[in-house]
């Protein structure tokens, strides 16, 4: 291989392998380190993870991130869906351009800034509860609630599970369903014999990105909702800043990276899995 | 006549959706202009005196520089790695590819909040946290990817015997890269650099745990919300989507002028 070839191939796997590969398994590693008198050592010991393991309250956190996550993901799904086939199916291609450029925004917005909003829009004495007081309704209790969670959740992905439901859509051959509808095939019917199937792998990426979002937020959960109880991002977020036990934040992390993986191979094989014909 | 009003129930769910994801935006916007401090309805009177505030706030001041600085450098960055990667994945095959493509490509599918961790942890190991380019270095990593895959859809547009007959002419392999493929690749080179600066910009988890002292802006709001009600956090967030919009404006313009075309 000639010096030319190098000087493009080298630079992205020094510096990935530095600065990404080198600071994951730097982690793993320190999930098993010890802490003494407020300071690091180097060690082989399973006291981090013996300990995060048994506590009660990083179990709670755990099913409470996972089932949240799950939640948003479901919800997000649903809500796109109805919005990405219109997107795909009803308008003409210059108005899904500019919708998926709308929807691109958001992304180059602060989340922080999207959070508190929300968080004025939706307290006591916020806009909405001030909209349906002139109704004679409410007060809503919608802050440091799981609604509010979701809320937060659905704000950083909504827009990026209609983009990719869109997209996902618009590539289906509408050939195939054309032709199912003239044999007499019913509308809902070829939605799910016909349309789902065939943007099965986009619409599974779609959810596994909104399932990965939420699972490793932390500014949903503990700005709109109240951190009760704590999700497993603010576990490291809390764990990391207030003492020296980054170990035990480390085990955190693994804990997450884990049921990512083993998520995120599902949905893989899922979305790639070749249907077996009935 | 029932598939018409399908059809229109379908695109109210749509606006639904968008004022959904659009509501906070407008509503920090102008939030940043009313003069209460708990802004509900009917709204308070416009005023600009929280734009007045963060502009005399030599802290805020302080972070726009560090802000802007670390997006420059992350952006010159990871621009010329998702160059030079995106032009190693064009034109060469080679065993191992797929892992060689997986290494720039896999940071944005890990949770940021792990990302942070994993690189507080390990820049302060090697001795190189608390400082504006640890910064620098993380969000290179995180923004890499993609100017790669911008630079890389524009790769698959070109013929790839003009770079090959510079060859036959008589070109060096630098001499090709520079007269042939780099002019080709303009638009995206300049749309990558806006795209990475713009995601930096915004980017607070992992700027928040490697940055020591040195806040960037997104750093300094997620500490005025930590502390209580702020509205100065909607005038900043304001002039922030000012600057990213702005960003993304000028690399779609590059981008879909161009490369829709070509």
């Amino acid at each position: 291989m000639n010096r030319f070839a190098l000087a493009f191939r080298l630079p992205i796997i020094v510096w990935q392998g530095l600065f990404f590969l080198g600071p994951l398994f730097f982690m793993i590693a320190m999930s098993f380190f010890l802490v003494k008198n407020y300071r690091m050592e180097e060690a082989f010991e399973l006291k981090n993870w013996a300990r995060m393991l048994t506590r009660g309250y990083v179990w709670d956190s755990y099913w409470y991130t996972l089932g949240m996550a799950s939640l948003t993901t479901a919800a997000a799904a649903m809500l796109a869906f109805p919005a990405a086939w219109v997107l795909a199916f009803r308008v003409s291609e210059g108005v899904r351009r500019w919708a998926i450029f709308l929807l691109i925004i958001p992304f180059f917005t602060s989340y922080l800034v999207r959070t508190f909003s929300w968080y004025v829009i939706l307290a006591e004495s916020g806009v909405i509860n001030a909209g349906l007081g002139a109704a004679a309704l409410g007060p809503y209790t919608m802050l440091n609630t799981p609604f509010g969670t979701v809320v937060g959740y659905l704000t950083l992905t909504l827009p990026l599970v209609v983009i990719l439901q869109t997209v996902s859509l618009a590539n289906i051959d509408q050939n195939l369903v054309q032709a199912a509808r003239n044999l007499g095939c019913p509308p809902a019917r070829a939605l799910f014999a016909v349309t789902l199937p065939l943007a099965k792998t986009g619409l599974i990426v779609a959810a596994l990105f909104c399932f990965i979002l939420s699972f490793g937020d932390f500014v949903a959960p503990y700005y709109l909702g109240g951190s009760k109880p704590p999700t497993l991002p603010i576990l490291i977020v809390d764990t990391t800043k207030s003492g020296q036990q980054w170990p035990r934040a480390a085990v955190v992390a693994v804990m997450m990276m884990t049921t990512l993986f083993a998520i995120a191979a599902t949905a893989i094989w899922l979305a790639y899995r070749k249907r077996v014909s009935a | 006549m029932s598939a018409r009003i399908t059809t229109a129930l379908l695109l109210s769910w749509l606006l639904a959706v968008f004022i959904f994801i659009f509501a906070p935006i407008v509503a920090s916007v102008v939030f940043s202009f009313n003069s209460d401090r708990f802004p509900t309805i009917p709204l308070g009177s416009f005023t600009t005196r929280w734009y007045d505030m963060i502009f005399a706030d030599v802290e805020i001041g302080e972070a726009a520089r560090n802000s802007i600085l670390v997006s420059l450098s992350t952006s010159v960055i990871a621009t010329m790695l998702g160059f030079a990667t995106a032009y190693t994945d064009y034109r060469y095959r080679f065993p191992l590819k797929g892992p060689y493509l997986a290494l720039i490509l896999l940071p944005p599918t890990i949770p940021l909040i792990i990302m942070a961790l994993a690189m507080l942890a390990w820049l302060s190991w090697i001795g190189a946290s608390g400082q504006l380019w640890s910064i620098i270095v993380a969000h290179s990593v995180l923004t890499a990817p993609f100017a790669m895959a911008i630079i890389r859809l524009r790769l698959n547009q070109i013929d790839p015997n003009l770079e090959a007959a510079a060859w036959n002419l008589g070109s060096t392999e630098w001499k090709a890269l520079r007269s042939v493929i780099m002019p080709f690749c303009r638009p995206a080179i300049v749309s990558a650099a806006c795209l990475t600066a713009a995601i930096s910009f915004d980017e607070f988890a992992v700027a928040w745990f490697v940055s020591g002292l040195n806040k960037t802006v997104p750093v300094i709001i997620l500490e005025i919300v930590q502390g209580n009600i702020d509205p100065q956090v909607n005038a900043i967030g304001s002039l922030v989507f000012l600057t990213s919009i702005s960003l993304v404006v000028i690399a779609q313009v590059f981008f879909i002028s161009r490369v829709g075309r070509a």
